[in-house]
């Protein structure tokens, strides 16, 4: 009889379909997996041990660099535990900007996803397709930032600035001229709600065209349908959230049932899977993205008809401007304190959780009464996702591997940390 | 965040639970601590028993209370004695190996905190254990109550050697292969202990002590304002205008 033994193959960590620094240790038979060992931590930077050796608002940027393609939604869960403990809360305009830009956020990372697992499962064009959208909103990250992707936009107890009343036209270039620069350039005509207003009311079309790519593609529907089945009970015992969790029918999402920001005023719909399955998370994640497409249409009408403050006035917290700077010496005052100790925050701790587009990101922090925190934990939503990846792909064959990493829609800034 | 139950968490955990738990509910979040020996009885009711029903683990996280509390920087003698830059103190960032802080003076440093997420009664609960010993930490693993603490054990393993015991797999998980001690413990120092280059001559990855030195530029300071009393009297009479 001919002896047969199992191959060990080791994936990634240099590998285009292991989204990032993933090596996994694949135990074989034949093509079928007997057991997949993900090694993690090539992308640890001590995130958290950073954050206890600096002022609060100086970690803010470190928040953006977790889960790369989701900036502002972790900057969300890190400044709502220190506004928390500060017992403050953001101006009502700036609880509607950072709606906004949470559901932009949102858009960005399913266009990311949509894009890299249709290419890791042969879909090549999709990805062109996405990062052109994805480009559109990366300006409006630019606009109102300074930066495309690490933004440091949201401050406890509001946001930096006010939404620019310009957005920057395009200059003809090599890859701008023409019909297409006249196109860009005249959604860029008015203010940044002008823009967003234009970018929404064209995105469905897009997303149209996503669809139309793969919904019912056949090839598309073999890689994902009945792949990677997650069962509802299996999916809560191994801590996972966001589509991961409404894939497999659990009706649960933070922005429903726990609101925080403005979702409590936003109309909108959760979609939710039936089977469980890969196809069933991609279907899911693509109506997100309509859904999110509605609540910036929402924030953007609200925002056009009421201006006022987006930060708090209080400057032991927030710096006054620097035109009262310029003459009052309370101000000045304050802003040195603020930039050369900053603030103390009251001890005690919390956990504050938002809805980022891969799950519940968290953040639980402890303070001491100090003006750097104590211990910041953050819980990353692909970390927990990713645990389960030994349980949900044995017995799938190698190919499947590469959908199911698809699916976890992982980011190594936010596993690894 | 809304309760379907009649009584609030607090009240049926003290009722279920009496004197093994001692909880308390600060700013709707409500947090029980109990001791490693209860852990498991308590975890398994708590997922089980339909007045809870805890069915998912959100979050497992080592913390090491070494040093809480502690400021660098005096406030309350300022006026009299005058500002100084000169720092006293070894928080997080201002000490190499050699020179961390080995005078540990707080009796039981580590505990695991874990937050429990229930998703048929929409709420959540904390749970803090401490362990008895500060030279062998040690808890009982919640794994085989909720499979997905696995990895969140692991990294409490790896970065404040924190063990559990019954945990079926308690390797290293974010730290480099082979690392030595654990990076988060507040006597460990914020720029490591080693470093890596490639050398050319022998062609490949070494490993050599630090070369940088520690730096924190902003001390850490403990302020009794820290509760913006004053700012919110101030926001109150509108002092700027005056």
């Amino acid at each position: 009889m001919q002896e047969i033994r199992n191959y060990t193959m080791n994936f990634g960590p240099q590998h285009p379909a292991a989204h990032g620094v993933l090596r996994l240790v694949m135990e074989m038979d034949g093509e079928t997996i007997v057991r997949a060992d993900p090694h993690v931590g090539l992308l640890h930077r001590g995130t958290e041990k950073l954050a206890e050796s600096k002022p609060f608002n100086q970690s803010i940027g470190y928040m953006d660099r977790l889960d790369y393609v989701s900036m502002m939604c972790n900057e969300h869960a890190y400044v709502k535990a220190i506004e928390t403990l500060l017992g403050v809360e953001a101006p009502e305009r700036a609880q509607y900007i950072r709606t906004m830009f949470d559901e932009i956020t949102r858009i960005l990372n399913h266009l990311m996803w949509i894009g890299s697992n249709a290419l890791d499962l042969g879909a090549m064009a999709v990805f062109l397709y996405a990062f052109r959208e994805r480009e559109e909103l990366m300006d409006v990250y630019e606009a109102v930032s300074g930066a495309r992707m690490h933004a440091t936009y949201y401050r406890p107890g509001g946001v930096y600035r006010d939404l620019p009343d310009r957005m920057p036209q395009y200059r003809q270039s090599p890859w701008h001229k023409g019909q297409d620069l006249k196109r860009i350039n005249s959604w860029r005509e008015g203010s940044m709600l002008d823009y967003l207003d234009a970018f929404t009311a064209d995105f469905p079309s897009k997303v149209d065209e996503y669809e139309e790519l793969l919904t019912s593609n056949r090839i598309w529907k073999q890689r994902t349908v009945g792949i990677g089945v997650i069962s509802p009970e299996l999916a809560q015992q191994w801590g996972m959230t966001g589509v991961m969790l409404r894939g497999s029918g659990v009706e649960w999402d933070l922005r429903k049932k726990q609101p925080y920001a403005k979702y409590a005023e936003m109309d909108f719909d959760i979609p939710v899977g039936v089977s469980g399955d890969c196809y069933d998370r991609y279907l899911c994640r693509v109506e997100e993205m309509r859904q999110s497409n509605r609540i910036i249409r929402q924030c953007v009408a609200w925002l056009r008809a009421n201006p006022g403050p987006v930060m708090l006035k209080n400057f032991k917290i927030a710096p006054p401007s620097r035109v009262e700077m310029k003459e009052d010496m309370e101000a000045l005052i304050h802003h040195f304190k603020l930039f050369t100790e900053g603030y103390c925050v009251p001890a005690g701790e919390t956990y504050a959780a938002v809805e980022a587009p891969k799950g519940e990101f968290g953040c639980y922090l402890v303070s001491d009464g100090a003006n750097k925190p104590f211990r910041v934990h953050l819980r990353a939503p692909g970390f927990a996702h990713l645990s389960s990846m030994d349980t949900i792909v044995r017995g799938h064959m190698l190919a499947d591997v590469v959908a199911m990493i698809g699916t976890y829609d992982l980011v190594f800034g936010e596993v690894d940390r | 965040m809304s309760d379907t139950h009649p009584t609030s968490l607090a009240e049926r955990l003290a009722a279920r639970f009496g004197d093994m738990l001692s909880i308390s509910t600060v700013r709707r979040e409500t947090t029980a601590e109990l001791a490693a020996s209860d852990l498991l009885a308590v975890a398994t009711a708590l997922r089980d028993e339909p007045a809870f029903r805890f069915t998912e683990l959100v979050d497992l996280c080592g913390i090491d209370y070494l040093g809480y509390g502690q400021t660098e920087w005096d406030t309350e003698t300022i006026s009299s004695t005058g500002f100084s830059r000169g720092v006293e103190g070894q928080a997080v960032g201002r000490f190499n190996w050699a020179e961390r802080p080995r005078e540990v003076d707080q009796p039981r440093r580590f505990a695991s905190v874990v937050h429990l997420l229930s998703i048929a009664s929409n709420c959540r609960l904390r749970l803090r254990v401490f362990c008895d010993d500060d030279d062998f930490p040690m808890l009982p693993s919640l794994t085989s109550i909720w499979p997905g603490v696995n990895w969140f054990e692991r990294e409490a393993f790896d970065l404040y050697g924190i063990l559990f015991d019954g945990h079926p797999d308690l390797r290293r998980i974010l730290t480099d292969y082979g690392f030595v001690g654990h990076p988060f413990r507040k006597d460990f120092p914020l720029i490591g202990n080693v470093e890596v280059r490639y050398d050319p001559e022998q062609k490949r990855v070494i490993y050599e002590p630090v070369s940088i030195e520690p730096r924190v530029l902003v001390p850490r300071t403990i302020r009794d304002d820290a509760d913006l009393i004053q700012a919110k009297a101030e926001a109150a009479d509108h002092w700027r205008e005056n």
